[in-house]
């Protein structure tokens, strides 16, 4: 299971507490833990990617394993802890302010 | 009617107030959705209980939510808006084509017999519907073949602000755009017309007299009178005798005609509200006195309101969706500021209190009778 952390405005409006877990086919990547993520979440349909074009919003950033992913392709596998359940994959608001 | 709530769009959430037909205490509730921008939240004039909100983020886009219990709780609905065909390009700020893109939704207007039927005005600029409380939204693309591509942003970018649904004509609808100006539809949303003549928009556009591209800040109408409709524009205040077909000025004798909201006294038609703002650059009032301006006489001649407004070193501004009215007797006028103060009057505009002086920054006020 790969274990996602969602910045607390999404966790507000997932209704959800904390990490999240989902599981995505193998070989995992960006774009299948965002679709299983939507999956079970519907609501969050259009809040991480534009839900037209699939596209990261943004303002949004991927971290994990003290990386940032969110420039990487979203069909590139993820890191093998992250696969593993070893560390969380960071969905994060920019530091943007407002 | 027994009671009164106030649904309060704010950068950073919504609040709703209620209160009994006195009008004299309120009480508030929220944040709802604490954190986010609510552009606009409405209920449905067809059923109380039934709202819908317009939830937005610079980091999350776009979120629609829905209630069905009067706000206690709120459902996730759809929030795909999708233009219908390969929306083209409008102009950008320089005057060179820029694609249509959504950005959010500024304006939510539900039917006044459905509940399930809303209209939301959108930015970029376009017009969408659900026939179904939100589960899905289809474009009407009429609009946008109004010469679109010469529509541009104004300073809160391209927005649809402003709808009107003729309560008189079944088909007849009215919208409003930054910068796009006023357009009128007689057959439910399919086609539309421009309906500019007589707007100056000097110094504005190259062409101040042109069919398309005013900056029109807000209409209003009242229901018994469904042809005379009035217009704050950018600069100018402005009426209509004839559905929009033509219009002429009423500024009269404001300290200043730039302003964002304009609105009918629930009871008389020949009432209109307006809140003088110094100017395009200068969006606070004349002065620093937020005084409300009232016209008995349907523009033209206006009187200031300022019992209980602030008279020295207020600098706020009011958007446009931020004044309503109740239908009350006497009737009630509310308007909500960027300093985060609503203000609400019970004697029709005669003397205001501020029911909350806190918020976030007010973007949008709407009304809602309670049975």
């Amino acid at each position: 299971m790969i274990r996602v952390l969602l910045p607390a405005h999404l966790r507000t409006l997932a209704q959800v507490q904390g990490e999240v877990t989902v599981q995505a086919r193998a070989p995992a990547t960006l774009a299948g833990v965002l679709d299983a993520l939507e999956s079970r979440y519907p609501m969050l349909r259009g809040t991480i990617r534009d839900g037209l074009t699939q596209a990261r919003r943004p303002l949004i950033r991927i971290f994990a394993c003290e990386r940032d992913l969110s420039h990487d392709s979203m069909q590139q596998p993820l890191p093998q802890e992250v696969v593993d359940g070893r560390e969380p994959l960071l969905i994060v608001g920019a530091i943007a302010g407002g | 009617m027994k009671g009164i709530r106030l649904l309060i769009g704010t950068r950073k959430g919504a609040f709703v107030l209620t209160s009994d037909a006195s009008r004299e205490r309120w009480d508030v509730s929220g944040p709802h959705f604490a954190g986010w921008e609510i552009y606009h939240l409405k209920g449905s004039p067809a059923d109380p209980d039934r709202l819908y909100a317009s939830q937005s983020s610079g980091w999350f886009g776009q979120t629609m939510q829905r209630s069905d219990d009067g706000g206690r709780s709120w459902e996730t609905v759809n929030n795909e808006f999708v233009y219908e065909g390969t929306p083209g390009t409008h102009q950008w700020y320089d005057g060179t084509p820029h694609p249509w893109e959504f950005k959010r939704v500024w304006h939510l207007e539900p039917s006044p017999e459905d509940p399930g039927v809303v209209y939301a005005g959108v930015e970029d600029a376009a017009l969408f519907r659900t026939g179904d409380g939100g589960r899905t939204w289809k474009e009407l693309p009429g609009l946008r073949e109004v010469k679109g591509n010469l529509w541009q942003p104004g300073a809160g970018g391209m927005c649809l602000h402003t709808i009107v649904l003729d309560p008189a004509r079944p088909g007849r609808m009215y919208v409003a755009i930054s910068a796009g100006g006023a357009f009128r539809s007689d057959d439910g949303g399919s086609t539309w017309r421009p309906i500019n003549r007589g707007l100056h928009s000097l110094y504005q556009l190259p062409d101040p007299d042109a069919e398309v591209g005013h900056c029109v800040h807000r209409l209003a109408m009242h229901p018994s009178r469904p042809d005379v409709l009035f217009m704050q524009k950018h600069w100018d205040v402005m009426r209509s005798d004839d559905g929009g077909d033509s219009w002429r000025e009423v500024s009269g004798n404001l300290p200043s005609d730039f302003g964002f909201v304009i609105d009918v006294h629930a009871h008389e038609p020949d009432t209109v509200y307006v809140v003088p703002i110094k100017s395009d650059s200068e969006h606070y009032p004349p002065e620093g006195k937020l005084r409300v301006y009232r016209s008995r006489s349907g523009g033209g001649e206006w009187e200031a309101l300022t019992q209980g407004l602030p008279q020295r070193d207020c600098y706020v501004n009011v958007l446009r969706d931020a004044m309503a009215v109740d239908r009350f007797d006497p009737c009630g006028v509310y308007f909500g500021t960027t300093g985060g103060q609503v203000y609400g009057s019970a004697d029709a505009g005669d003397s205001w209190t501020a029911i909350v002086r806190d918020l976030p920054a007010v973007l949008s006020v709407e009304v809602q009778m309670l049975p």
